[in-house]
């Protein structure tokens, strides 16, 4: 790790001697990356679950910055199902968008690198591990297989392009082969009408400034949903939206996922809206999976300290309390996390086994899993 | 966005009944409007004008909270603006302050009445300026307005600074350095520090991830008990506002169209607008399985607002009544105010 001086600030040797070490590391990883001609058969893989639209084995996601490694996600492995939903949630800071970002390979390069684990993709007839995918192969899978519905509605749009246009593009080059520009334009109108745009003739020809939050969160969805993808990864889409809006988006969503038949990563830091959308929930920390499993399970009996307090601190319409429960403490500094839980250090639940190394998953259910010292003799089957 | 021009009407009606002043309230809002005109033309000739704020009325009482809940743009901001007279002249109404009505004073007395009336804003990332440390941060106004002696000067600041969570230690450390949570902690210090009996807390919490908001609002809560604050929270979570608030008015498109307290408010919601937005909060448990009223389409331009009552073209009731007449506010129960054709005798 990173030597400190005594007032906390790196000093420009060190700085130096990190960022020439870091141009090493990530050289290599680029360099693996954009080799041409890979044969198919490197990045062919086998999906443990047939069942399972992607999976994330042990990903370890980096970003090698000048100050240190931030290890914005730290092994995490979680599955998403055909047809259906997966919540994940966090704070901000604890690796939800990474995540999302390492399947799309979309982080920022080359300081951000997947230096361990896989990520496997079930293309219907085949499995790809994106992490070895090269970025050639890549641009085929991003938009027909998985898409994405960005956060920032007023941000994700190219204010200087038509809203017709910017969705033309992306039949163009995804699912443009034979196509003219009359079916293409036909397809756009389609899909602004799928995702309830009335005036949709006119709205082709606006530019996004003359577009509310909401319709321009809707001209998002239709975007990445141009492709028919199996994979939509929703991040935070209703953040910046209000509740009357946000209610419109959620049905919306609902509704196209039934009808094109794909699953959804939902990512967002609102329960509430987790526990509308989701059929599964991740529960992350710190760049790590702490908790997961079906809704009902994560809301009816949360196991892990850090859910508990999480839901103990929304103020829930409807139930009177008279001070909200505040975690105590601050998440630790990504680029020196403790060897302990993470979470030890805000917990008020500590056990005695605390101490030890980061706990281990814990099978509470079938599909119940928690990484908490507290359930260590509780476990089912005993397997671990 | 229809496509036809309408001229406007440019004409301004500023005709209601004065209120008078009630010991019991710190704030009587009354008849409030805020129009922002809309420049065109080769001589910037007024063409228009954005009805921000459309008539509101409310009374608040001292030592309570009142939430302010709407969609984005229904004018919840620019009505604790204008209370404070920080947007300019008001268009129209009276705003009452401890009886006093504070867009006649001058502006020496406007300037003592400021440390009386505080607020804080949205985004604690944009309104610190990050030229300045915290300390001078906080203390600036404190200085300005000469409410402590020059020897208690720092030992005031590190007081307010504790109060609201800070460290003496932070004082010389600037916004950048810190979280979100605690500059949001800074931000309530700064109005805090003049010891303000009136508090208007604009969205403090939404820029905030949810377990650092719990701390904020038990911060505000803590501090209003101490102090014996009065605030104005504007806020578009519902949940939150639930929470901390005593009363609750609900804005729509420049107009309050339902205010009372809390529980009524939550318990018996009577305005179609106010039944649509509390069906629209997502609850934290997945068995439940909620009637949603969705509302269709987006709520229209307050430039060019519909006639009669300006939430008919969105409304489930909509009557033909509604569609020339705009209804007033009345009082259904005790205490329970609103503006709706469907609760007229």
């Amino acid at each position: 790790m990173a030597k400190k001086q005594d007032n906390g600030y790196l000093s420009a040797k060190e700085s130096r001697r990190i960022s020439k070490e870091n141009r090493r590391i990530t050289n290599q990883y680029e360099k693996a990356r954009k080799r041409k001609n890979v044969p198919e058969s490197e990045y062919l893989t086998q999906m443990k679950d047939p069942a399972n639209a992607v999976e994330f084995e042990n990903l370890h996601t980096y970003f090698f910055t000048d100050a240190g490694t931030v290890k914005s996600v730290d092994g995490v492995s979680f599955e998403v199902p055909i047809g259906k939903t997966v919540g994940v949630v966090g704070e901000s800071g604890c690796g939800k968008s990474v995540t999302s970002l390492s399947l799309m390979q979309l982080l920022q390069r080359p300081q951000g690198q997947i230096v361990e684990g896989a990520i496997r993709l079930n293309l219907g007839d085949k499995a790809y591990d994106i992490t070895k995918t090269p970025n050639s192969v890549m641009q085929t899978l991003r938009g027909n297989y998985i898409s994405m519905i960005f956060q920032e509605p007023m941000t994700a749009l190219n204010p200087v392009f038509r809203i017709g246009d910017q969705v033309d593009e992306v039949i163009e080059l995804h699912d443009g082969a034979g196509k003219t520009k009359q079916d293409i334009k036909a397809r756009t109108i389609e899909l602004l009408e799928m995702v309830g745009i009335a005036n949709s003739e006119g709205v082709y020809s606006m530019f996004p400034h003359e577009l509310s939050g909401g319709m321009r969160q809707r001209v998002m969805i239709a975007m990445a949903l141009a492709c028919n993808p199996r994979i939509i990864i929703a991040d935070e889409p209703t953040t910046a939206l209000d509740v009357t809006i946000q209610a419109q988006v959620l049905d919306l969503l609902r509704n196209l996922k039934n009808r094109i038949n794909s699953s959804i990563m939902f990512i967002t830091h609102d329960l509430g809206v987790i526990a509308e959308m989701a059929d599964y929930v991740v529960v992350m920390y710190a760049g790590r999976v702490i908790e997961k499993g079906t809704a009902e399970e994560i809301f009816a009996h949360p196991a892990h300290p850090y859910t508990i307090g999480l839901m103990a601190s929304k103020p829930v319409v409807g139930k009177e309390v008279d001070k909200l429960y505040s975690i105590p403490g601050k998440v630790p500094n990504p680029i020196n996390m403790p060897n302990y839980c993470y979470f030890k250090d805000r917990c008020e639940m500590c056990v005695e086994g605390c101490a030890g190394a980061y706990p281990e998953e814990i099978s509470l259910s079938p599909t119940h899993k928690v990484s908490c010292y507290r359930y260590y003799d509780k476990q089912e089957g005993g397997d671990k | 966005m229809a496509g036809k021009t309408t001229t406007p009407d440019l004409t301004i009606t500023n005709d209601f009944t004065p209120v008078t002043y009630d010991e019991q309230y710190i704030l009587m809002v009354n008849a409030l409007k805020k129009y922002f005109p809309i420049k065109g033309g080769l001589v910037s000739k007024t063409v228009g004008y954005v009805k921000a704020v459309d008539g509101v009325t409310f009374n608040l009482k001292r030592g309570t909270t009142m939430g302010l809940v709407g969609e984005s743009g229904c004018g919840k901001t620019t009505t604790g603006r204008t209370i404070l007279r920080l947007s300019g002249e008001k268009t129209g109404g009276q705003v009452l302050f401890n009886g006093q009505e504070v867009y006649d004073i001058s502006p020496k007395e406007m300037r003592s009445l400021r440390t009386k009336m505080q607020i804080i804003f949205q985004d604690p990332f944009s309104s610190l300026s990050p030229r300045l440390p915290v300390g001078e941060i906080i203390g600036e106004a404190v200085r300005e307005h000469n409410l402590v002696p020059k020897h208690e000067f720092n030992d005031y600041i590190d007081q307010v600074m504790d109060n609201c969570g800070l460290q003496p230690f932070h004082k010389d450390r600037y916004p950048h350095e810190f979280s979100g949570g605690q500059r949001q902690r800074i931000c309530i210090a700064r109005a805090l520090a003049l010891n303000p009996e009136f508090v208007v807390c604009d969205e403090p919490v939404s820029a905030l991830d949810v377990s650092i908001q719990a701390q904020i609002i038990n911060l505000l809560k803590e501090l209003q008990e101490k102090y014996k604050l009065t605030y104005l929270f504007i806020s578009h979570d519902l949940s939150v506002v639930e929470h901390i608030s005593d009363s609750v008015g609900v804005m729509y498109l420049g107009n309050l169209v339902e205010y009372g307290e809390t529980r009524d408010i939550f318990k018996n919601p009577l305005h179609p607008y106010t039944k649509a937005l509390f069906s629209a909060i997502p609850v934290p448990d997945p068995t439940v399985r909620m009637n949603r009223i969705v509302l269709e389409g987006s709520i229209p331009s307050p430039a060019n607002p519909p006639s009669g009552c300006k939430f008919h073209t969105r409304c489930a009731n909509c009557m033909e009544r509604c569609k020339h007449e705009a209804p007033v506010q009345r009082e259904v129960e005790p205490g329970h105010y609103v503006v709706c054709h469907l609760y007229d005798q």
